[in-house]
């Protein structure tokens, strides 16, 4: 007997199936062997069929020997005919006529003495997948269902769904479906009930929606008569098939709490049992029925936590990830529930990383008061791991522990000791969390200022930790200057280096300004070598950033602070990753691979796939249909919790600025990252003013401070154009316009003096405006000197707008305004309006 | 619901391939091997068990150096399908007596017939070696487990199952031995792992013992049988009766198990009483009891560990390990491992004078120390001393940049919870009946690990 494989490798590689000879010459083999009844003939068949399967399974089509294997088939040795039965099944479907030959041997065989054989053959018929031989299905199906041997039961019950995936109609239009009913209620075979009910299950979700009365069948299955059926009988029952009525019994809805208990009393022992895939389907069981007993709720999360640490220690490895994966699920629903067993989730050395990364999380969740310092401890151990990607992880859980705890003083220490590690990757955490918890802490910045003041800036490689330290260095004033002395060395390398990531550019001109303002001697020249190096920069963002301080150093220096670096407000509360209507939604499909990937089902199964299974979905006993969540919305917040668990400002504030760029508006100045993402949208017209920099073009220069975000208003006209009066542009709409249009219209002006003095409040400008259906869209400037942009709309939904620049004097009490107009033969019209709005406003 | 199952070998091509649904493309084997074998690229990261390519499920374990792979678009129960891939392992093996690569290619066919009675159309059907006897027609052709290749660079799918494998015993379940009549005998061993990590100052931080009584049964007949656990022996550690929990304690040397579960077969009517678990074994390997325990235990080895710096550029590593069981065990196949200093570029050792069966290696790539003892006699300790030369000189903490020491082991005949099977009865059939019963024990390290 020669094993198949070893002389496949020369012909058979999957990649490039070949082997043609090969095939011909075992179809001429099978033909001389078909009909022959010679002693030994059988076990030669049995060599060529093994040929065959083992080519099938490498990949090679054998297909052309079809005829051949048939006609070996009628043969009583139950080996070959299995064989045969498998390479049937396998080319059927891209074979339909060859596979009409064996209708006749397989129905023959379900006639068969031997039950074996009838349910081996009913097995074969109902797989052939082929759609115009359902007829010779019926019959077959039928007499199985009746079949007195369970085994052929068995599989008519499944032979039953199977023609109803190739035919619906003709397995709908047949009894089928009430043969199976009454055998699932009445077979007295736990596994044809099992399969019975799998099917049942199946072709009714699939129906939802599409029969009248599959409703009324689907709730009949939930009902208290059979579930209660199944429940009783659950110990007959193998494992699997518990598993299935399990399922089926989280879906139930008692009537009253004596029926929640009498089921989780009858319940109870399967928790001990050693398949975890019971025990899992148990405890949803449990979860499920005590959503409304919240007391009894909990006291299900302490009896299970035993089962479940039993069952993460005592299977393979991808057996315990799956059971930690609930775990973590449910510590994360109830971390206070787990705190004392905070030692169960302890990362061990041997542990894959998927398995560790959970954990991690797991500690960080349950972390509180009495805890905190021993997971601390143990945290700390793991920052030395050899596996990069957990010591990065470990730093962050224990930034993410800091900034959930009231007292984290020892863990400031902590995490300023892993800066004296001087590795790379931990200084660069460290930073990032650093900065993060100034953020929330600004009281600790003393304790940090030594630490951090000593870092040598060439020890800090990574981007993100670069653009740390320099936030750090831009916002704690003790130790700015001496800090980024350094870097001004640098600054014309780091600048001109494209490798030095964009973020850190920003980052270093920001806090170049921050320095400045507080110590203005000593950081003059190292603001100076940063604008110079940032105004050469390539980059559009940068270059328009030390354009755009520099312009506002000119402009005020007093106004360029309170821009750069307003007053912060310590942040109280990091976003969460996810939101909790996704956990919940993911709770829902407990014990699926939704709990896996921690995220619901439909971001990763399309819906007809999702369909037959997710069976009680519309039943309503569960929350949330798919439908009312916006499947883009939650998807991208679990990207976010894919990033670092504490963004990096910028990279934090870029997201938003992407996703929704009216904040920008509303906060003027502050979001000074945000710019530069502006900025990006108008480059055609920022690309000419670089090369005008020094000399400084009046009046399209200032377009983009205010674009930016400055901030405060002004000017009036009235009409002679129908204006629409609720029209709407959003600013990044706005911003694309702008950058669009050329300017039609320039015109100076002066304005009622009175109204300039109205202007000291710009909101009094946006309301008189707004009155006359002009919209102010970006305000900004300091008396006397205002800038405006305002946009109109003529009437109608899909009209022409106006875009407005105004420029607003208010000492000289004159106002010049740029139009640009997507309809610029309407400039004129839209300019005097323009003006007559503005002059009509007076102090109120 | 899966919808393909196929089984890979360490390279890739399949062994066995199984279409039931139809709804998955063809060429799933091959993404999901390219998919496993650069996961996430350049970071030497393991695949997750479970991953989404495209809208379909792979859902994978890897057993004796084989990959069993499911695939799926429904959203299943992972567990389920983990635990069906394990069981369909099971089972193979049962019917091979070995299960590897070599065993499989020769028995394809066999497990092509398993798998057909296994599942239905992506549904489970009967997994249990003794039921399935009666379909299933193929002789397995055994293979001689004495060559067996050893895995060698393919140890990336190998990774160390946390059960140990049915240890010696490698006989088919169905196969009839050639020349002899089949033999009655039933295997018990209580495979333990443990797990401890000691803090630097030789404190225990942290300990557990997770254990498997597993059962591989050969009798014919099918008779009941009694297996006794330690009378004393109680179960639920933080749980109420603490009454019974204090007594017992008070008792000393009582074992106390955090939890447990069972094999369906077995049945715990006398289990509160006494102590004893009845069953009627089926045929094939599986695990009577599987049972975890935190209660404090006197870990097998002392581990003592130390990095000093010894002039510029220089450190010495002084690891002693003591075995802490009695002179009649011996501990073999012990290995210790030590992350040394990333900058370190040379290493001499210096084993204690008379040393046999000892091994050190210096592996460059990853920058660890390693030691391997043949074995070690209870009661005896053995040093290994290390002079480390460094590129640069080290800032600061030494013991920051280099360990934990982690080790791994084996010892027979020693376990370290005290559970302990008093006896095992067979419901006899006659007078002559007398089946071999093999109980046996033996501790394995899982997480051994002594920080600096």
């Amino acid at each position: 007997m020669a094993p198949p494989v070893p002389n496949l490798p020369k012909t058979s590689s999957p990649s490039q199936p070949s082997g043609k000879s090969e095939v011909a010459d075992l179809k001429l083999q099978l033909r001389q062997l078909a009909g022959s009844i010679a002693p030994g003939s059988d076990d030669s068949r049995r060599e060529l069929f093994k040929k065959v399967i083992s080519f099938m399974t490498v990949g090679i089509d054998v297909s052309a020997a079809f005829s051949e294997m048939v006609m070996c088939s009628a043969t009583s040795d139950v080996v070959l005919k299995k064989m045969c039965y498998l390479y049937v099944c396998n080319y059927a479907r891209s074979n339909p006529d060859l596979a009409l030959l064996t209708i006749n041997f397989l129905q023959k065989d379900c006639r068969d003495d031997d039950p074996m054989i009838r349910g081996l053959a009913l097995r074969s018929l109902c797989s052939l997948r082929v759609a115009n031989l359902v007829e010779y299905l019926v019959s077959p199906l039928t007499s199985g269902l009746k079949d007195s041997s369970p085994y052929v039961r068995m599989v008519a019950a499944i032979g039953v769904l199977k023609l109803y995936h190739i035919s619906p109609s003709t397995c709908l239009d047949s009894d089928f479906l009430a043969m199976l009913k009454a055998l699932m209620l009445n077979d007295p075979d736990a596994q044809v009930v099992a399969n019975c009910l799998s099917s049942l299950q199946e072709i009714w979700s699939l129906e939802a929606g599409n029969l009248e009365t599959v409703s009324r069948e689907r709730e009949a299955l939930l009902s208290k008569q059979v579930v209660y059926y199944l429940l009783n009988r659950i110990k007959e029952f193998n494992e699997w098939a518990q598993c299935l009525i399990l399922e089926l019994a989280s879906k139930y809805i008692p009537s009253d709490s004596n029926e929640i208990f009498d089921i989780m009393n009858l319940l109870e022992d399967r928790l001990q049992h050693a398949n975890s895939a019971v025990v899992l389907a148990t405890i949803k069981v449990f979860l499920y029925l005590t959503m409304s007993m919240a007391d009894v709720h909990q006291q299900v999360y302490e009896r299970i936590k035993a089962p479940l640490l039993t069952l993460v220690s005592s299977g393979s490895p991808e057996q315990s990830y799956a059971v930690l994966s609930h775990l973590h699920l449910l510590v994360m629903r109830a971390p206070i529930l787990f705190s004392s067993d905070y030692k169960h989730f302890y990362c061990q050395y041997s542990e894959p990383a998927y398995v560790q990364k959970l954990k991690l999380e797991m500690l960080t969740a349950i972390a509180n008061e009495s805890n905190t310092y021993e997971i601390v401890t143990e945290l700390c151990e793991y920052v030395a791991n050899v596996d990069i990607s957990i010591s990065r992880e470990s730093i962050r859980a224990v930034g993410k522990i800091a900034l959930q705890q009231y007292d984290v003083n020892a863990i400031v220490d902590r995490l300023l000791q892993f800066l004296e590690m001087e590795k790379d990757y931990v200084t660069a955490e460290t930073l990032v969390l650093v900065k993060d918890l100034l953020r929330k802490y600004p009281q600790w910045s003393h304790d940090c200022i030594a630490v951090v003041g000593n870092i040598s800036s060439k020890n800090v490689q990574e981007p993100k930790g670069k653009a740390a330290l320099i936030w750090m260095l831009g916002n704690i004033p003790m130790i700015c200057v001496r800090g980024l002395e350094p870097y001004t060395i640098t600054l014309n390398f780091i600048f001109t280096n494209s490798l030095v990531i964009l973020k850190v550019r920003l980052h270093l001109l920001t806090a170049a300004m921050k320095c400045f303002f507080k110590r203005p001697p000593e950081a003059q020249k190292a603001l100076g070598v940063a604008l110079a190096a940032g105004l050469a920069d390539s980059h559009q963002d940068v270059h328009d950033r030390a354009l755009f301080y520099y312009r506002l150093l000119q402009y005020d220096v007093s106004v360029a602070e309170r821009v750069v670096n307003p007053p912060k407000q310590a942040v109280s509360v990091f976003t969460d990753a996810q939101s909790s209507e996704i956990k919940d939604h993911i709770f829902d499909e407990f014990n699926t691979l939704s709990v896996l990937y921690q995220k619901p089902a439909y971001m990763f199964t399309d819906k007809e796939h999702r369909g037959p299974f997710e069976f009680a979905e519309e039943l309503g006993s569960l929350s949330l249909g798919t439908g009312s969540v916006e499947n883009e919305i939650p998807a991208q917040s679990y990207e976010a919790s894919d990033n670092d668990l504490l963004l990096s400002t910028s990279e934090k504030e870029e997201s938003r600025g992407l996703g929704n760029n009216d904040s920008a508006y509303s906060a003027p100045g502050y979001d000074t990252s945000l710019i530069s993402l502006e900025d990006k949208q108008v480059q055609p017209e920022s690309n000419f003013l670089s090369l005008a920099v020094p000399t400084m073009p009046s009046h399209t220069s200032s377009v983009f401070d205010d674009l930016l975000g400055l901030g405060t208003p002004i000017l009036p006209p009235p009409p002679t154009l129908k204006l629409n009066p609720k029209a709407v542009l959003d600013p990044s709409n706005f911003q694309r316009k702008w950058g669009q249009l050329t300017t039609s219209l320039t015109e100076e002006f002066s304005i009622n003096p009175q109204g300039a003095v109205a202007l000291k409040v710009p909101q009094a400008l946006h309301r008189h405006m707004q009155g006359h259906s002009i919209q102010c869209i970006a305000s900004g400037g300091q008396p006397p000197s205002l800038k405006f942009f305002f946009f109109a709309q003529k009437e109608g939904e899909t009209s022409p707008f106006f875009l407005v620049e105004c420029l607003i004097n208010t000492s000289s009490a004159k106002a010049q305004i740029n139009i640009k107009a997507e309809d610029p033969s309407l400039s004129e019209p839209f300019s005097t309006m323009f003006q007559s709005a503005l002059l009509a406003l007076s102090p109120s | 619901m899966i919808s393909q199952f196929f089984v890979l070998s360490q390279r890739g091509d399949n062994i066995v391939f199984r279409d039931y649904r139809g709804v998955v493309p063809k060429g799933s084997a091959e993404i999901f091997f390219r998919k496993v074998k650069f996961w996430k690229g350049d970071e030497a990261e393991e695949a997750p068990p479970v991953f989404n390519v495209d809208g379909v499920n792979y859902i994978h374990a890897k057993v004796a150096g084989l990959m069993f792979v499911a695939t799926t678009r429904a959203n299943v129960s992972p567990s389920l399908v983990l635990e069906l891939l394990q069981r369909i392992a099971r089972v193979i093996k049962d019917y091979l007596g070995v299960l590897n690569e070599d065993s499989l290619r020769k028995n394809f066919v066999l497990v092509y017939e398993l798998l057909d009675e296994v599942i239905d159309f992506g549904y489970p059907q009967m997994t249990s070696t003794e039921v399935l006897k009666s379909y299933v027609f193929n002789e397995p052709i055994v293979v001689d487990s004495s060559r067996i290749p050893t895995l060698g660079p393919a140890a990336m799918f190998m990774q160390s199952t946390k059960r140990m494998p049915g240890t010696a015993v490698t006989k088919s379940v169905v196969a009839n031995e050639p020349g002899a009549r089949k033999r009655d005998e039933i295997f018990v061993d209580i495979i333990e792992k443990i797990s401890v990590t000691f803090s630097s100052s030789g404190y225990i931080l942290t300990s557990e013992v997770d254990g498997t009584i597993q059962m591989k049964s050969y009798l014919s007949g099918n008779p009941d049988i009694r297996l006794a656990l330690n009378e004393d022996l109680s179960i639920g550690r933080n749980v109420g009766n603490s009454m019974y929990d204090y007594r017992s304690s008070a008792g000393g040397g009582s074992v106390i198990l955090d939890d447990c579960n069972f094999h369906e077969s077995v049945h715990l009517d006398n289990f509160d009483l006494d102590r004893t678990l009845s069953l009627v074994p089926p045929d094939g390997e599986f695990s009577v009891m599987n049972y975890r325990m935190t209660q404090e235990f006197k870990p097998p080895f002392r581990i003592n560990a130390l990095i000093e710096e010894a002039g510029p550029l220089k450190a010495e590593v002084i690891i002693k390990i003591r075995a802490d069981f009695s002179s009649s065990v011996t501990g073999n196949t012990i290995a210790v491992q030590m992350p040394v200093p990333k900058y370190t570029t040379r290493v001499s050792f210096e084993l204690e004078s008379g040393a046999i069966g000892q091994a050190t290696d210096f592996k460059e790539t990853n920058k660890k120390l390693e030691w391997s003892l043949n074995k070690i006699v209870g009661g005896a300790e053995h040093t290994l001393r290390a002079k480390l030369t460094f590129s640069q000189e080290s800032h600061g903490n030494l013991t920051k940049e280099a360990g934990p020491v982690s080790m791994n082991f084996t010892i027979p005949m020693y376990n370290a919870s005290k559970l302990q099977v008093r006896y095992l009865q067979i419901a006899k059939k006659s007078k002559t009946y007398n089946p071999y019963r093999w109980v046996r024990y033996v501790t394995q390290a899982n997480s051994y690990v002594a920080r600096l």
